[in-house]
């Protein structure tokens, strides 16, 4: 083999092969196996199940659009930590971190408690007739929770090497407010925003403990794919549980495949 | 076109970027604003241009007040030093930007806009490029996309600040000639900011030489060569050696310095009039107004370095250092000789700047 000017090469590949062949791949190949002692047939029965269907759906379309609902919000908060000077800034930067260090099923008690038909928002709204906890818009909520310091953490660093510049030269060539923030901003920060959207919605499919207590888990209505996991696991249904993981795997693999693929669409175009 | 500033003032906390600015500018012609950084030359630029506010004083253009104008109506096109190209756009849509952003009712057709663009880019020599991205351009063709991207909108004045900045010493000669040259074919009324002497000079048809917040001198570069207006701009421009010294009612004393005394009729400048006035002042002298004799004298020459049929000398006079240019073969390093100067221009040593 020719001398690399770096050396170090083969231990630190051989190193790596190791660990990532430990902790990634053998977990995720014994998950692709396990399902298969049902046989074909029986894998398809296991998912097939109109509870798991639901709770699938509920998992993957709750996180996308909890998600999407917080593009506009994280780029809000991002753009007045980046761009604005005022007294508890640092706080407001600190703040936007809890949901990543809290223990989810902290953020999930508070969450609850909160929203609970008693508590001190789900009262007034349940006044007026919206039911937040224990049903499926709970369980966006509590997604909502944890993805966004997601999207607020992609943006911000992009937002801050984006030159003000830019936006002079657009505001000296005619262009309103409103244009400089479509045509110059958002364009810039696409890329950005697509990979805080695609963590957070990773974060909140997989997203387990901030979820179960505010979703109140009735099957076909506000159970989340994790939960329905656990609950077979509890039933020793090892199989049928691995089941509805490889079918987590195979969906959550597919939306950042191609989401990846749109970021880099978006980049060429 | 016709540009006027009043009484501009501008102050950042407790620095005052810009005090009392008064200038008029002509349409047709290429102004440089020139001076130190921190003079406030790119401040008085972003007042122009929108971009930032005065405190006090007035901008008009074309006799019109511009406090109360958006810099988006201002119709003055803008090139940053570093450019501020759109990097998520190619060069034919950064181009093409100011004319697609226009409300619909005066926006051209597409047809009419890509002609329009392309033109432009002919016309800037880069043309092959419209389809590539800012990050895919050299400094140069940048640069050029920037001005293309200004001139698009048929700016009315146009603003360059440090243009040749960011760019290496090779580029940026060929680059002046070209803009020059465009400037008088587009019949631009242009200003532009450079802290580079020659650059002001060569290009632009009078120079506002700035310092500490002030325009101390705006006229042709010939009459700021010739007439500097304080010692500032003596020592700033062509390369002048600043000396002390007192006027006395016949001449000029240096002090500190073993050079023989100069008489009143040999100086410049107003301070040198008979009956000027007379007290502590500083005299400059340039390169090419000394004369050295071969002997025994006050200098040793030191070193010496061809200059274009000329030699650049350094002699040891004193305790300083001189910079003189002879004829060649004069003189070899080592040899001493009589250096006094055939010249020098003088001002009475005034009190510096009280702020206002």
């Amino acid at each position: 083999m020719r001398q690399r000017s770096l050396p170090g090469f083969g231990v630190s590949l051989g190193v790596t092969l190791v660990w990532l062949v430990g902790l990634v791949l053998v977990p995720l190949l014994a998950l692709l196996l396990r399902p298969w002692e049902l046989g074909p047939l029986g894998v398809w029965k296991s998912l097939a199940e109109p509870r798991v269907l639901a709770a699938l759906r509920l998992s993957f379309l709750g996180a996308l659009a909890a998600s999407a609902a917080m593009l506009p919000l994280g780029l809000l908060v991002a753009w007045v930590l980046v761009r604005y000077r005022f007294p508890g800034r640092r706080l407001l930067d600190g703040v936007v971190d809890l949901p990543f260090a809290l223990p989810t099923a902290v953020a999930g008690l508070a969450l609850t408690a909160l929203y609970a038909p008693n508590g001190w928002l789900g009262a007034p709204l349940d006044a007026l007739g919206l039911k937040v906890a224990y049903t499926p818009l709970g369980v966006g909520l509590a997604m909502a929770f944890v993805g966004l310091p997601f999207v607020v953490r992609t943006v911000e660093p992009v937002l801050r090497d984006l030159p003000l510049e830019a936006e002079e030269a657009a505001a000296t060539l005619g262009a309103s407010r409103p244009q400089v923030v479509w045509r110059v901003v958002l364009p810039a920060l696409a890329p950005a925003l697509l990979a805080g959207f695609a963590m957070a919605s990773a974060r909140a499919i997989g997203e387990y403990g901030s979820v179960i207590f505010i979703a109140g888990n009735m099957p076909m209505v506000s159970e989340i794919a994790p939960l329905l996991i656990v609950v077979r696991l509890e039933q020793f249904d090892y199989a049928g549980a691995a089941a509805v993981g490889l079918a987590m795997l195979a969906l959550s693999f597919l939306l950042l495949l191609g989401l990846n693929l749109a970021t880099r669409f978006w980049r060429r175009a | 076109m016709s540009l006027a500033l009043r009484g501009l003032r501008r102050s950042f906390g407790p620095a005052q970027a810009l005090r009392d600015i008064a200038l008029e500018v002509k349409g047709g012609e290429f102004v440089a604003l020139l001076g130190p950084s921190g003079s406030g030359k790119t401040t008085l630029l972003r007042i122009l241009a929108g971009l930032d506010f005065p405190d006090q004083g007035e901008v008009r253009i074309d006799d019109q007040d511009m406090a109360q104008v958006p810099a988006r109506h201002r119709r003055i096109g803008f090139v940053f030093q570093h450019y501020a190209l759109f990097r998520h756009m190619t060069v034919f849509e950064n181009v093409a930007f100011g004319l697609r952003v226009r409300p619909r009712s005066s926006r051209p057709h597409e047809a009419e806009i890509a002609a329009r663009v392309r033109r432009l880019l002919e016309r800037m020599q880069i043309a092959e490029l419209e389809r590539r991205l800012p990050e895919q351009i050299s400094g140069g063709q940048r640069q050029r996309v920037a001005l293309a991207r200004a001139l698009a909108i048929e700016p009315r004045l146009l603003l360059l600040d440090e243009p040749f900045g960011a760019l290496d010493a090779e580029v940026r000669k060929g680059l002046r000639h070209w803009l020059r040259a465009l400037h008088v074919e587009l019949n631009l009324t242009s200003l532009f900011v450079t802290h580079d002497q020659d650059e002001a000079m060569e290009l632009a048809d009078r120079v506002a030489v700035m310092q500490a917040g002030r325009i101390v001198q705006f006229d042709t570069p010939a009459r700021i060569l010739d007439q500097p207006a304080n010692g500032f701009v003596a020592g700033f421009i062509g390369q002048a050696q600043r000396f002390a010294g007192r006027l006395t009612p016949q001449e000029l004393v240096f002090d500190g310095i073993p050079l023989a005394p100069l008489p009143r009729h040999r100086l410049l400048g107003e301070a040198a009039a008979p009956g000027a006035g007379q007290g502590p002042a500083e005299a400059f002298i340039r390169a090419h107004e000394w004369r050295a004799t071969p002997g025994p004298g006050n200098a040793v020459l030191t070193s010496a370095r061809p200059a274009g049929g000329r030699v650049q000398a350094v002699f040891a006079l004193g305790d300083s250092l001189v910079e003189a240019e002879l004829p060649p073969g004069l003189l070899e390093p080592g040899e001493p000789c009589q250096l006094d100067p055939l010249t020098a221009r003088v001002f009475l040593a005034e009190a510096p700047f009280a702020a206002p």
